[in-house]
């Protein structure tokens, strides 16, 4: 596969380290959070026939960490955006 | 005689003559000749026998889909099995084997599995060997593998070499016959990046098969010659696109030395390329397909167009006298080209009533060749006229055809499949191809040669946005492909030449319920072959449709998928073998160790020092022994360059730490260093090391050798992904620094002289756990860490790589005077087991905070990753696994890492398990075998006598439980 | 710089540096190089480009690219990070020189030894490339730096001349690996 990296344009998919689901970056907050919240961040993931957010990291690269949005049917990747810009918009922020 | 078939013309080199072997016969060929071809020139038509009914086979096709003439090629080391004759390039020297014979090929044993066939029909392995099971293995497979294997390995290393490679184009034309030279032609001029690839080793495709295509006769070699001098495009011929992979990856394997007797001295055999294609155009033509009849698979029964391929191009007739068999227009000109090489034509069988008739050879109206004879190659055939009269007809050759099928393969790597075309009674590229892929010429269903010429110009000029080359002059016949599939009434006629696979196994396959296309395909194995079925496939689905009364659309297709065709494990593996499987990472002191006689062990990537062994040590024990006695009583050096080491600086750097800690950072003094516990967000332990501070703003964290990648990892992941607004900045210097550990009562001594002066390292300057920048050696630049695996008065000393080779022989001199001890990695791990320093074997990614007796550890005034979850009440149960030591109860016992703990008297079963050993070393220390490991509760049951069983190993011993920490359990060495 | 009396040895385990020659291409092992890291502050990465571009002489590159200048070299390695090259003979405390040009505004960090580093020069450098890493070499110019794999070791590639001389820099512990790996593409592809 080919991951259009934000920065670095077409890169192999053969340089990334791949995690999994980008709801990851939605850690729950240790405040509010409770138990079934962690539980849900910790073990439950969609499994959609579709398009799937995910993260990669680009470890034979520039050492970012990625979300790809990718078909899990036909691999077709349609946005792929720098995960730091993707937390900070979630309100990952300090 | 010799090539006694070779006649006129081809683009064979007649000046030179070759040399070559056939099952020990020698014969004489050309360059330009393929193996097949060379061997039909010398009136060789038998090459091989059948897979299981080991009938005697000759060529079917001049090309890569060949089903039958397969062959063990070349000796010795570089002996390859299962090798088509067909596209064999001639070589001086060439050595070959036919395969699934034996004794001999005239003769075979086996050939009496042909008259026990109706035991051996679709499904016989799994209705015949299906009991007793035992018998599988002991007899039905040892058995079936001798007489149903195909070519034999040589079970030596192979002595060539593969690469791997990668290249990239704005478009990959994959198939250079009319179509995929226009394209090239197209592209090139338009200043287009092109790859034009083709598995054969000449340029032209069907051009170089067929006479009278196009108008001026130098047309193809003016096309290569311009082609070759612009630097834009990139001819790769013996290079097979074998898949087309995702977003515009192409699979090729490039032959570089098949051609070669051997490959020349540095050169690779085969390369394997992993080519960028912005966009791709399949020109990769078409396969005839043949009409199954009776007994259709004798030698010298072969597709029309290989006939044409062998007479025109490598001027080798399969016979003196030929016969064609045809459904369409196709086969007469197999007919006129052999009557213009002076071969006779027999007679053309037309099955056609209205074929056109032809003053020079006699044409069989309405004809089909019902069975045909001759023991070890074709006599001749029976036809069955049009008024329903039989007649036989003499000939040692037939050319069949059934008409074209476009060569879709690749459309359908990525799941796409063809759609059938009534017009041409075949499937063509259709449904979603791979995204950026075209199709262009016969692979498009554009049959005639002014169709394939201009479809390849236009489509390479649409894609790439430039002006279309123009075409020469060339045929334009119009196609007319009616279906005829089989001779009505025949049963053992061939559909799958290569597994045997024959219209009444299909049939017993329909009439047994197998009816979806796949079940078919598994069920008789049609198809199933290293061809994929090129030249059976469509027959059997034809077969099956009628008998299911459907049209042929409506039953499917099996899918193709890659490689296109068989590809050789080496390639795949490329430079990737044996000391070069991996990198491999040397520490700084490698070189030196490797002078003093080290024994390396693989860890990771790395190579480390496992033990030193001396002169007259002739166990490794006696060596570790030793290393460990003499660290604990005076000094030992140990290279720990190997442990990863992380650069965290930043004004939250200390924050950070806290986030991936579960212990807490944030009050850790300038100048100090502190032990931490990464945890896993489910609270599991995932690593373990060392921070040590050297500013306010900047630490070195240490991680296990074998995690260091996945940790750097896992803190990018908790910087960027979920605190992004941290001010910490990370970055690996694992291999920037040379590492070395110095530990045992004299380590400060020795230290002392070789830290300069200005640093004071006494204990009350530089306490347990310090941790600070100082000099070396006169001025080097070097780092001090008071830390201790070991459990002795210890420090680790770092200084830049190149100097570590340096330091190292520093070390050792200056440490004489304390009989200073260099120690691998076995003595460092009998060491931390002696005092009870986790380490991966209980890091094991089951083991929690809690179970590593570090529970009070997690801290509960900030938050951490993996400090919420480790929380969980099945995690903190009151009977948890907890650390302990384990002793034999009798020195002289052994304890195994992996034994089970279980209660004196009390059962031994799954049920009744009360822990498990995880690491095991014998200790020099305390003269016996010690043993850590996880026990139930363990924290309170010290002085317990328990039973150490390890069903593996047969071994039952009693043992006591005892305090994790062997040695100097109150920690007074360390701080000494 | 130090006055210290102990002798470097080069990544590849010789008091020397390598030399490989094949047809026209010969590959050296480089040994003079200091390198250092570069990484902005939080909220910093303005003013830590302005005094990059005060101790380069020039702006700092951008993705891809490098600054091939004398006598501080640099490349970009990630977003507002970069690695910093000077000859090693007179800035072996390059990590202390880029630190204090830079002050608060970026982290540094020592990388010369973290590394080894192999120069191509000569013919050949398209074919010998294309046998070891994805790099479009048909289309790199003088100023690409990219990360890449070769062999399965994270290396730079930096074009100077695209058709006379590249830099590789790759992890030092490795060196003989990388060697290996690039000398025998040369004699395969030369």
């Amino acid at each position: 596969m080919i991951i259009n990296h934000p920065l670095l344009g077409p890169r192999d998919s053969a340089e990334f380290v791949y995690l999994g689901d980008a709801s990851l970056i939605d850690r729950p907050d240790p405040e509010t959070a409770t138990a079934e919240d962690w539980h849900a961040y910790g073990y439950l993931r969609d499994n959609p026939a579709g398009e799937l957010r995910e993260l990669w990291f680009h470890e034979g690269g520039d050492r970012s960490w990625l979300v790809v949005t990718r078909n899990t049917l036909t691999h077709e990747i349609t946005s792929v955006e720098m995960a730091r810009d993707v937390a900070r918009a979630q309100g990952r922020s300090k | 005689m010799t090539q006694k078939n070779r006649v006129s013309g081809g683009l064979i080199d007649r000046a030179t003559t070759l040399k070559f072997m056939f099952d020990g016969k020698s014969y004489e060929g050309h360059p330009g000749d393929t193996l097949a071809s060379a061997l039909l020139a010398n009136n060789v038509r038998l090459m091989g026998r059948s897979f299981k009914y080991h009938r005697p086979r000759g060529p079917l096709t001049a090309g890569s889909e060949e089903p039958n003439a397969i062959v063990e090629l070349r000796g010795g080391a570089r002996q390859e099995p299962n090798t088509r004759a067909t596209t064999a390039e001639l070589y001086n020297g060439l050595l070959a084997k036919s395969q699934n014979r034996w004794p001999s090929l005239a003769f075979d044993a086996m050939a009496i599995n042909d008259r026990f066939s109706n035991f051996l029909t679709a499904g016989f392995y799994y209705k015949t060997f299906m009991w007793p099971a035992a018998f599988w293995e002991k007899l039905y497979e040892p058995i079936i593998r001798k007489a149903a294997g195909l070519g034999s390995l040589s079970m030596r290393a192979d002595p060539d070499a593969y690469d791997k490679g990668f290249r990239h184009c704005d478009l990959l034309i994959i198939g250079a016959g009319p179509a995929g030279l226009m394209a090239a032609l197209t592209a090139g001029r338009g200043g287009k990046e092109v790859i034009l690839a083709d598995e054969d080793f000449a340029l032209g495709g069907r051009l170089n098969a067929e006479t009278g295509l196009l108008e001026t006769g130098d047309w193809l070699n003016a096309t290569i010659a311009e082609l070759s001098s612009l630097p834009n495009v990139r001819l790769m011929s013996r290079t097979t696109v074998i898949g087309a992979f995702d977003h515009g990856i192409y699979g090729a394997v490039e032959r570089v030395s098949d051609h070669l007797h051997t490959p020349d001295v540095g050169k690779p055999r085969q390369i394997l390329w992993r080519i960028y294609a912005k966009q791709s155009l399949l020109c990769a033509g078409a396969t005839e397909r043949p009409i199954a009849f009776e007994n259709n698979d004798r030698p010298g029964i072969m597709l029309a167009g290989a006939v044409r391929t062998y007479v025109n191009r490598y001027a080798a007739t399969p016979a003196q006298r030929v016969a064609v068999f045809t459904n369409n227009d196709d086969g007469h000109r197999t007919a006129v080209d052999l009557q213009a090489r002076g071969v006779k034509v027999a007679a053309v069988i037309d099955t056609r009533a209205d074929a056109p008739l032809a003053d020079a050879y006699e044409v069989i109206r309405g004809g089909q060749v019902v069975d045909s004879k001759g023991r070890r190659g074709l006599t001749f055939v029976e036809v069955k006229q049009a008024d329903g009269s039989m007649r036989t007809v003499e000939c040692g050759a037939l050319g069949v055809s059934g008409g074209w099928n476009p060569n879709v393969h690749l459309t359908c790597h990525q799941r796409g499949r063809p759609t059938w075309d009534d017009g041409l009674a075949a499937f063509v590229p259709g449904g979603e191809l791979p995204p950026g892929m075209q199709v262009a010429g016969a692979a498009n269903g554009v049959f005639s040669t002014h169709g394939a010429l201009t479809s390849g110009a236009k489509a390479a000029a649409k894609m790439m946005g430039v002006k279309a080359a123009k075409a020469p002059k060339a045929e334009d016949a119009p196609v007319s492909q009616t279906p005829f599939w089989y001779v009505e009434g025949c049963s053992r006629a061939w559909l799958d030449q290569q597994n045997d696979v024959t219209v009444k196994d299909v049939k017993l396959s329909h009439q047994e319920g197998f009816r979806s296309v796949e079940h078919l395909k598994r069920y008789t194995t049609l198809g199933m072959a290293t061809d994929q079925g090129k030249t059976s496939n469509m027959g059997g689905l034809a077969i099956m449709a009628e008998l299911a009364g459907k049209a042929i659309p409506e039953v499917g297709t099996t899918i193709f998928r890659p490689p296109y065709t068989p590809t050789a494990i080496g390639v795949l593996g490329g430079r990737m073998r044996g000391m070069e499987f991996h990198p491999t990472r040397l520490t700084p002191s490698h070189f030196w160790a490797k002078e003093r006689g080290a024994v390396f062990v693989e860890v990771g990537n790395w190579l480390r020092a496992q033990w030193f062994p001396l002169p007259g040590e002739t166990h490794w024990r006696q060596s570790v022994d030793r290393e460990v006695t003499a660290t604990r009583a005076s000094v030992g050096v140990c290279d720990c360059t190997t442990l990863g080491k992380i650069d965290v600086q930043g004004t939250d750097a200390a924050a950070f730490l806290n986030k991936v800690y579960c212990n807490g950072f944030a009050k850790l003094a300038v100048g100090k260093t502190r032990y931490g516990l990464m945890l896993r967000e489910d609270g599991i332990a995932m690593d373990d090391g060392t921070a040590g501070r050297l500013a306010e703003d900047h630490f070195v964290v240490t991680t296990t050798t074998a995690n260091a990648a996945k940790v750097y990892q896992h803190m990018e992941f908790v910087r960027q992904c979920l605190f992004p607004d941290m001010d910490v900045q990370l970055i690996s210097t694992t291999e920037a620094w040379a590492q070395y550990a110095v530990a045992g009562p004299n380590s400060r001594r020795l230290l002392q002289k070789i830290v300069d002066a200005v640093h004071d390292i006494s204990n009350e300057a530089f306490p347990f756990m310090a941790c600070g920048n100082i000099t070396v050696c006169g001025g080097l630049r070097a780092r001090l860490f008071r830390i201790s695996f070991s459990g002795e008065l210890a420090f680790e000393i770092a200084v830049p790589a190149r100097y570590g080779d340096a330091l190292m022989r520093r070390l050792m001199a200056a440490g004489e005077e304390f009989d200073v001890t260099p120690y691998g990695t076995e003595a460092l791990g009998v060491m931390r087991i002696e005092k009870g320093h986790a380490a991966g074997n209980e890091l094991n990614g089951t083991t929690t905070a809690l179970n590593l007796g570090m529970g009070r550890m997690v801290s509960k005034a900030k938050d951490s990753i993996g400090s919420k979850l480790s929380e969980r009440p099945g995690l903190n149960a009151a009977d948890a696994l907890m650390q302990v030591g384990i002793k034999p109860r009798d020195p002289g016992d052994k304890i195994t890492a992996g034994g089970h703990l279980m209660l004196l008297g009390g059962p031994v079963d799954a049920a009744h398990d009360q822990g498990y050993v995880t690491s095991a070393a014998f200790s020099p220390t305390l003269g016996s075998m010690i043993g850590l490991g996880f026990l139930k509760n363990g924290g309170l049951r010290e002085g317990e006598r328990m039973r150490l069983v390890s069903p593996v190993t047969d071994l039952t011993v009693e043992v006591d439980i005892v305090s994790a920490h062997f040695v100097d359990p109150e920690g007074e060495r360390v701080r000494a | 710089m130090s006055v210290h009396d102990l002798e470097p040895i080069t990544a590849l385990g010789g008091a020397a540096p390598q030399v490989d020659t094949v047809a026209g291409l010969t590959c050296t092992e480089v040994t003079d190089l200091a390198l250092a890291s570069v990484a902005a502050r939080l909220g910093q990465e303005k003013a830590c480009a302005k005094k990059l571009k005060a101790l380069l002489g020039d702006a700092a590159p951008g993705p891809g690219k490098a600054l091939l200048a004398a006598p501080f070299s640099a490349m970009w390695m990630g977003p507002d990070q970069w690695m910093i090259g000077a000859d090693f003979a007179t800035h072996e405390d390059l990590e202390v020189q880029v630190k204090t040009a830079l002050r608060s505004t970026a982290s540094v960090t020592e990388q010369t030894d973290g590394w080894c580093c192999f120069d191509l020069s000569g013919d050949g450098i398209a074919p010998v490339m294309e046998l070891l890493c994805p790099v479009n070499m048909r289309s790199l110019q003088s100023g690409d730096a990219q990360r890449t794999q070769i062999h399965h070791l994270g290396c730079f590639v930096v074009c100077g001349d695209p058709d006379g001389f590249i830099r590789i820099l790759g992890p030092r512990a490795s060196a003989g690996s990388l060697h290996h790996a690039i000398v025998t593409a040369m004699q395969s592809a030369l």
